[in-house]
């Protein structure tokens, strides 16, 4: 069973230095708090996995927490670049940045394989592009058609940390509306933290939800409102502003220095210390 | 003669080719309005799909990304991200795929990923997304772009997504099995690719504009269709529910 833990005790726990971690959520449900807090205890030379960089992967490359990126699409959705992930590419800035780079199609197959416990999967893609040359792709031939596929590797994280918008006591995970791979990813990785709205006595069933059973999931905790600027349907909205105000302040090294020292690193956030 | 800027023709010249369409893939920006407005204005039954894994979203708002909450509320049913490619998009369930990119070359391949070279790019883009197997897939792909010599280069730094790859016969060879970008659609005018050679020709200049200057704007010697079509002017009907729409 998961164990109800609060976000701070939860991610000391889980991650260390130089660990694989992915927190996902595809533009819905993205665990910003997680991010944060462990920007906040100070983790260095991660491998961040994430297909959608955005702004929370912008804010952990540009204080210098990671060592290599995988990723698909590093773009602020509907607004432009993100600008730190933009400067540790082109210019090394805070420092040099390895990059992974595959497709969505691809990301999504490595996580799946990852959960399968499979080496790889296989899939229709890259062929013809660029991209087959710079990522980490084969192209295999299938035993019974032998029609020409691309096999990518299983995605196999230390740790996946996701945002959902209840658990119960169990540790029972409940997310509805956009559920990008977050199941996934949980089932893909070795350890796992889902960080929640709220917690409840008993998941009322929502159709279309994803439920994700305690005995899979290491640890939960309570982190309401963690998924801001991003939004947890039916309980937070997307705060498209601040996804425009980004671009500005991450657009200079100095005015992202202060910001994120003021409204991240020196935040005291009274979800982190609560009651779980 | 209408006060329609190019912005709002190509947005408009966009919404009509969903005309007949029975569905659509597409991504934030000017794709995602003119998919708005052509349900509004010329087939209400369309099927918006967005790469979030939101399946008939029926937006009233322009979105600001592919995951705002509005699509997850209003979509006919909302799926994860390795079902939407590997159900919906891989088998060629999408008719037509609305793409954008950074550079686009004359046989309609696309770069989003890096201008300069890939390990030390002078602009890093944000990459592929969905777009490689979407181009692949989807029974016809409509490039947006704007018209300037940056744009339509005769070398991509970085082949992202193929359109007709090298000429004839290449989507065949590659295994594709979506027939390719049928137009791209500017400020300026429409390329469609030439039944032989699969090179954008332009076809369709928008109102106002010369042959001459599309082809300033663009960086190889243009194949100019014999008489391209001069596009039909907004309609009142069109350019009021755009203005509408944009004003939510």
């Amino acid at each position: 069973m998961a164990e109800l833990m609060t976000l701070r005790d939860a991610l000391a726990s889980l991650v260390s230095d130089g660990d694989s971690v992915a927190l996902e959520g595809f533009t819905h449900l993205i665990p910003f708090a997680a991010g944060h807090e462990l920007l906040r205890q100070g983790r260095r030379e991660l491998e961040l996995i994430r297909m959608t960089p955005d702004i929370l992967y912008d804010q952990m490359i540009g204080i210098g927490a990671a060592r290599r990126l995988v990723f698909s699409y590093g773009g602020n959705p509907g607004v432009g670049s993100l600008h730190r992930f933009r400067d540790a590419i082109e210019h090394d800035w805070p420092r040099p940045i390895e990059l992974d780079e595959h497709s969505h199609a691809g990301m999504a197959n490595r996580y799946a394989a990852g959960a399968a416990r499979l080496p790889f999967a296989v899939m229709r893609g890259y062929a013809g592009t660029d991209l087959a040359r710079h990522a980490n792709v084969r192209m295999v031939e299938c035993p019974f058609t032998g029609e020409r596929l691309a096999a990518v590797p299983a995605l196999r994280p230390d740790v996946a940390v996701v945002h959902a918008q209840e658990a119960d006591r169990d540790g029972n995970v409940q997310l509805w509306g956009i559920p990008g791979v977050q199941k996934e990813a949980v089932l893909a990785a070795d350890r796992s933290l889902a960080t929640v709205e709220r917690i409840v006595e008993r998941l009322e069933p929502r159709p279309g939800a994803v439920i994700i059973p305690g005995w899979v999931i290491t640890a939960v905790a309570p982190a309401p409102g963690g998924s801001q600027p991003s939004y947890s349907l039916g309980i937070t909205s997307r705060d498209n502003d601040f996804y425009r105000l980004w671009d500005e302040i991450s657009r200079d090294r100095d005015r992202f220095a202060e910001w994120m020292d003021e409204h991240v690193l020196s935040a005291t956030d009274p979800s982190l210390t609560g009651a779980a | 003669m209408s006060d329609a800027t190019r912005g709002e023709i190509q947005t408009i010249v966009a919404a009509r080719m969903l005309e007949h369409a029975r569905s659509v893939f597409i991504g934030v920006g000017r794709p995602s309005t003119a998919a708005i407005l052509a349900r509004m204005v010329h087939n209400p039954d369309l099927v918006l799909v967005y790469e979030s894994g939101t399946i008939g979203a029926k937006p009233f708002h322009i979105p600001l990304s592919i995951g705002d909450g509005e699509l997850a509320e209003t979509a006919d049913v909302v799926v994860s991200v390795p079902e939407m490619f590997n159900y919906w998009i891989g088998p060629g369930r999408i008719q037509v795929a609305f793409l954008g990119a950074a550079q686009v070359d004359r046989f309609g391949n696309l770069n989003s990923t890096v201008i300069g070279d890939y390990g030390h790019p002078k602009t890093r883009l944000p990459g592929a997304g969905g777009a490689p197997e979407i181009a692949a897939s989807c029974e016809e792909v409509v490039v947006i772009a704007p018209h300037t010599k940056r744009t339509f280069v005769p070398k991509l730094d970085f082949c992202t997504t193929v359109g007709y790859g090298g000429g004839p016969g290449d989507r065949e060879r590659l295994g594709f099995r979506g027939r390719g970008p049928i137009a791209v659609i500017t400020d300026l005018g429409v390329l469609e690719p030439d039944a032989e050679t699969d090179e954008l020709t332009l076809t369709q200049i928008h109102d106002e504009v010369t042959a001459t200057q599309v082809q300033e704007a663009t960086g190889w010697e243009l194949a100019v269709a014999d008489e391209p079509v001069r596009t039909p002017p907004p309609t009142d009907v069109e350019l009021a529910a755009l203005r509408e729409l944009m004003s939510r």
